[in-house]
């Protein structure tokens, strides 16, 4: 952080000040001429909110993505399906079941095995042909998207959270203060809170796991070098088989989530490929504290703007995408080839 | 990049170098030319007025907008999935220049000024999107494009003041010229037939002018090029220029056949059908897009029936492409144009045994 604020004085404090404008807004009581500018505080702080943990699970989703893309060179654009394919079996066993971290634990599983079988069938036989390998994923999620359709219809269905997770939660965020004086508190689902903060915690054991146990390491060589890595002697098919497991499986945890926030559709599947795909680009290939800062930044952007100019909210997330690529093509956190 | 080197070198899937035929003079033309040409344009007395409008009207476009993509991808190597959107884009400002059922947004124009003035802005909107893509490269580029796509369709819904937001525009009819209602099944298959015949002979021109060899080179080598003096970026830049006004030729084609545009046309489903439509084809010669178009339009077309015939629900539509396509670029990465050398291939590996395997270097 010392060292880009070195190499970058100017766009240090552009950070610093949007930071630390956000959050004396979300923390201080708003002077009576704001409101006139930004609107409610409450609308504000809604859209904050749902931003931040829309950003969680922007997250969940990209990480995968961008994991598997960085150790393994491996475009995957069936991973929106996988999202997908998580949400409806998150559906089916929180339905049949009545327990909802047991869709979580069965979506992973059944979409880490899917991701095995990707892996074996796909991408082994077309190792370092990106755009083949492009190609056959563009034509595997045609081919899910249709199948899902078959079997589900075109209904939208919604995961319900448990009783314990109903409701929402009184945050000592002050939203207005009433003439008496008394302030009036924000209240928030205390289920979008908790899987934020889920999501939060996986980030960082990821981050953990990466940085700080022998697997990661594996991983972090393969990503810098990795005919180097399998020359001395690491079994690198099976690290491969793993990491795309787990991203595979984060993606179907994540369509739980998504069905649980939103819901779960036909055409979820595109957009959650193209939110990861954004969130990548702006954060940079293979990193996973950009794909943190990317999600935190397109969820931010989705919400704040269908708040503030509701007509071009989507188009925004991609300004910002265009921006990001004109002044620094890798990404915020990509490194140059 | 390797990859992409493997999908679009000028050999074919055996080693050989493309034969070139020469253009020059009716003697010099083969005689495949002179057989495809002659069914073309007595198409009509044979086939209906459905088969015309529907079926060849509809590839000869698809074709076109998918040639834009195998003259990026396969000579400039750059696989943009933004072509239909710049399609779309001309085909909305023919609308928004010219006469269509929206009054209160068509400025109605004639039509030799709404084409030119289409072209001009869907050629600058595909050199801008060609700016941004190529600092990029491969599966960079796909992922840039199909973002760029995907904003233009949401931009293109939520915008009422110019595109006429999620409606889009209806009855934007062609001109009425020489007499003839271009509407019509039969002239406006020869309408579409002389667009892509045109489309087609001026990308293999240009893929053997200087310029287009030059784009080759930049393709297999790019830093060779620039040392050799060539401005790589700028040779990219002018390649999206050039496919894009091809697609924009087609996108106001698509407008006149379809008699209106909207929204879905430009949505990521048609984006991705391009991409389909280009690989089913190859993307080693011009020709490749057309047969995948072809290809590509009779499924859509019959679908229904052969999917009945098999007894399967009629709207698995999206399941029968899918599949085949899927088929297609795991088992031939050249698309139906890299069979036949493959074919030929395996017959003569059953004689020889020293043959390399065709098509997996």
């Amino acid at each position: 952080m010392i060292a880009y604020y070195n190499r970058h004085p100017v766009w240090s404090l552009v950070v610093f000040l949007v930071v630390a404008f956000f959050v004396w807004a979300i923390f201080a009581a708003w002077p009576p001429g704001l409101e006139a500018v930004l609107g409610k505080k409450k609308v504000f702080l809604n859209a904050i909110f749902n931003g931040i943990t829309l950003g969680g699970l922007y997250f969940l989703v990209a990480s995968g993505f961008t994991l598997i893309f960085g150790l393994m060179k491996n475009v995957n654009l069936a991973h929106g399906s996988l999202y997908m394919l998580g949400g409806y079996i998150g559906y089916g066993v929180a339905l049949a079941t009545g327990f909802w971290l047991l869709s979580f634990v069965v979506a992973f599983v059944v979409v880490a095995l899917v991701g095995i079988v990707l892996q074996y069938a796909v991408f082994r036989r077309m190792e370092g042909e990106d755009l083949r390998q492009t190609l056959v994923t563009i034509g595997i999620s045609i081919v899910l998207a249709d199948l899902m359709l078959w079997i589900m219809g075109g209904n939208t269905f919604q995961i319900l959270a448990p009783e314990w997770l109903g409701g929402p939660v009184r945050l000592p965020l002050v939203t207005a203060v009433k003439s008496s004086g008394e302030p009036v508190y924000m209240t928030y689902p205390i289920v979008r809170l908790v899987i934020f903060l889920a999501s939060v915690v996986i980030g960082v054991l990821m981050w953990l796991a990466l940085n700080r146990t022998r697997i990661g390491m594996l991983v972090r060589a393969g990503v810098d070098d990795r005919d180097m890595l399998s020359a001395t002697g690491v079994r690198i098919q099976r690290v491969f088989v793993l990491v795309f497991a787990f991203g595979a499986g984060l993606a179907g945890m994540a369509g739980v989530v998504g069905g649980t926030f939103q819901s779960v559709a036909p055409g979820e599947d595109t957009r959650f490929l193209l939110a990861s795909l954004v969130v990548v680009i702006v954060g940079g290939m293979g990193s996973i504290p950009g794909a943190a800062l990317g999600a935190l930044i397109i969820g931010l952007a989705e919400q704040v703007g269908s708040v503030y100019f509701p007509t071009y909210s989507v188009v925004l997330t991609f300004l910002i995408m265009v921006v990001v690529l004109a002044f620094r093509p890798q990404g915020l956190f990509g490194r140059t080839r | 990049m390797a990859p992409i080197d493997q999908f679009v070198s000028r050999t074919d899937a055996a080693g050989r170098p493309h034969r070139q035929p020469a253009l020059s003079g009716p003697a010099n033309i083969p005689w495949r030319y002179w057989c495809v040409g002659f069914i073309l344009v007595l198409m009509p007395v044979v086939a209906n007025s459905f088969v015309l409008f529907q079926i060849f009207g509809w590839a000869f476009i698809l074709g076109m907008v998918g040639l834009s993509l195998m003259f990026l991808g396969g000579y400039g190597g750059m696989v943009s999935l933004s072509q239909m959107a710049v399609a779309g884009l001309a085909a909305y400002m023919v609308a928004v220049f010219g006469m269509s059922g929206v009054p209160q947004v068509s400025l109605g124009w004639p039509w030799w000024l709404a084409v030119p003035a289409a072209l001009v802005i869907a050629v600058a909107f595909g050199s801008i999107v060609g700016a941004l893509a190529v600092r990029t490269e491969g599966i960079y580029t796909i992922m840039i494009t199909l973002a760029i796509a995907t904003a233009f369709f949401y931009f293109v819904r939520q915008n009422y003041t110019i595109f006429n937001g999620f409606n889009g525009f209806n009855q934007v009819l062609p001109p009425q010229l020489f007499g003839v209602d271009w509407r019509q099944p039969v002239p406006i298959y020869y309408l579409t037939l002389g667009f892509a015949t045109l489309a087609y002979f001026l990308v293999v021109y240009v893929s053997r002018a200087p310029f287009g060899l030059a784009l080759q080179g930049v393709r297999d080598n790019p830093r060779r090029m620039a040392a050799l003096g060539y401005n790589v970026t700028a040779h990219r830049i002018a390649a999206y220029a050039f496919a894009s006004f091809i697609a924009a030729v087609a996108g106001i084609l698509l407008v006149w056949l379809n008699a209106q545009v909207s929204p879905g046309t430009v949505a990521i489903g048609p984006a991705i059908d391009i991409l389909v439509i280009a690989v089913i084809g190859g993307m080693r010669h011009p020709v490749g897009p057309f047969i995948g178009a072809l290809i590509f339009v009779t499924i859509r077309t019959f679908a229904l029936d052969i999917l009945v015939s098999l007894g399967i629900p009629g709207e698995r539509f999206q399941l029968l492409v899918g599949l085949t396509f899927l088929a297609i670029v795991f088992w031939s990465p050249d698309g139906i144009l890299g069979l036949w050398p493959r074919f030929r291939q395996w017959l003569t590996s059953a004689s020889s045994l020293t043959g390399d395997r065709g098509g997996k270097p």
